[in-house]
């Protein structure tokens, strides 16, 4: 029997790993917007001195990295493990990023989940006691994201009013053994949901109901209610999937509302001209490593529930028609 | 997936309310003006040949000429992107989007190469439009000349 397992989804860590250091980047938009000062660096431009996107990517996901690292007081050698992920066709920016790293490596995918997912496994590594120090970074690039599932970006084309802009950054995480706060006490693996949505460029309504599904899986598996939190943020469900999840959760018994924020709203102001929000790996993990984590250092918030989102799509699944996987995964991160 | 349950269907439906709706008449406006702004160029150039002595019908192909390239000028200055998110199908459907369509994928992926970069990739957007339209237009033809024997 699983000792450490609650419920039927959920995790509680007997020796909840600390998160030591972060470390965030961005693009130029997302320094625009009302998280700027929380980032430790905000790019000038999209292509970061690089001959292409994807090179960028790479480099701004290496980066973070090692501003995590250095955040954390360590050195690279006493990193037992990099997990990491991101959009592109077989993870590029992750492998090649690892590639220069020397880090040992596990590389994941979860779409725009993958921060939460690397942060999940990372936990029960580090609980376990596999490990002592461990990094978990994403990263996601509007130009590599556009070009790979969209158009290319000189293409006079209008957006839907539900598409989503697709952050330009990365985040990075070090979890550790050592007993500082904050750290990750509960972990909550999501189910694969698919509501029948088949428009990729209606991802907050597509992983919405993923959304639900977790955060009700969460309080039934925890006994917790939503007042046990000071916030509760989900990834990237833009305007119109924050509308939906939170309406359907008051349906069901949860009132979040004075609570509940969303990364993809919170990232960019309305102004920016992102229609319904940020989205992409970066969106979570930029605004958890950097607006989140210092303030749960500066004790404004103390218990936190990151619920980040992941739909499963390819383009060749759009194109065959097919509907919208979608996943979230949940994480508790509090002061204790 | 095939079926949709009863969950799925009351789901898809709650979506549908929600969704916001493009802002129809300003789209409509922008298109109107943009594209009759654009059509209006290619007339003056138009003019302009017929009136050095040209007939309308051989002032068309150059008129073109000049239509695809400045599409292609403004899609490389990086100005016909913005032009189209203002103004939708006004400066999708006249030639000057047809260039955009073509000059952009070439643009975006000139960094894998000439070959299987440029050359191949130039044509995704563009490609099922040719395709089509030199087929029905082939299809018309045969008909219209059966027609008329």
């Amino acid at each position: 029997m699983s000792i450490k397992k609650l419920g039927s989804q959920t995790i509680r860590f007997e020796n909840p790993p600390s998160i030591i250091g972060t470390a965030s980047i961005v693009g130029p938009k997302e320094g625009q917007g009302q998280f700027k000062d929380y980032y430790d660096l905000i790019l000038s431009d999209n292509i970061y001195a690089e001959s292409s996107w994807e090179k960028a990517e790479k480099k701004i996901l290496k980066e973070a990295i090692e501003i995590a690292i250095k955040n954390a007081d360590l050195t690279t050698p006493k990193i037992d493990y990099l997990i990491a992920g991101d959009l592109l066709n077989q993870i590029i920016s992750a492998g090649f990023a690892a590639r220069e790293l020397e880090i040992p490596f596990l590389g994941i995918y979860g779409a725009c989940s993958t921060l939460a997912e690397g942060v999940t496994l990372g936990s029960i590594i580090v609980d376990g006691g596999f490990a002592e120090n461990l990094v978990a970074a994403v990263s996601s690039h509007f130009c590599t994201a556009e070009r790979q599932f969209r158009f290319p970006l000189e293409l006079g084309n209008q957006r839907s009013p539900t598409s989503q802009w697709t952050v330009t950054g990365a985040g990075a995480m070090v979890l550790s053994s050592k007993q500082q706060n904050p750290r990750v006490t509960l972990a909550t693996t999501g189910k694969v949901i698919d509501m029948g949505e088949s428009d990729s460029n209606n991802m907050g309504a597509a992983m919405a109901p993923a959304a639900i599904d977790t955060i009700i899986r969460h309080f039934q598996d925890t006994g917790k209610t939503p007042d046990d939190y000071d916030l509760i943020v989900t990834g990237d469900l833009g305007s119109l999937g924050k509308e939906i999840t939170e309406e359907l959760l008051k349906q069901k018994g949860y009132n979040i509302s004075n609570k509940y924020a969303d990364c993809g709203v919170l990232i960019y102001y309305p102004e920016q001209d992102v229609h319904a929000g940020g989205s992409g790996c970066a969106c979570s993990a930029v605004v958890t490593c950097g607006y989140i984590f210092k303030e749960m250092l500066k004790g404004q918030y103390n218990k936190v529930l990151l619920i980040a989102t992941g739909a499963l799509l390819s383009t060749t699944s759009s194109q065959q028609g097919e509907t919208i996987p979608c996943i979230a995964h949940a994480i508790s991160l509090e002061n204790l | 997936m095939s079926a949709f349950t009863k969950e799925q269907k009351d789901y898809q439906k709650l979506v549908k309310q929600k969704r916001p709706k493009p802002p129809m008449l300003k789209n409509i406006i922008a298109a109107f003006a943009v594209g009759g702004t654009i059509c209006a160029i290619g007339q003056v150039i138009l003019n302009f040949f017929v009136s050095r002595g040209m007939t309308p019908e051989q002032a068309g192909a150059p008129t073109s000429i000049i239509m695809i390239f400045l599409g292609a000028l403004l899609t490389g200055l990086g100005v016909y992107d913005k032009i189209g998110k203002f103004a939708g199908a006004g400066s999708v459907v006249p030639i000057t989007g047809f260039a955009n369509s073509i000059v952009s994928p070439a643009m975006e992926f000139k960094r894998e190469g000439y070959v299987f970069g440029v050359a191949a990739k130039m044509f995704v957007i563009a490609g099922p439009v040719l395709v089509y339209g030199i087929n029905s237009a082939t299809i018309i033809g045969l008909i219209y000349y059966l027609i008329k024997l």
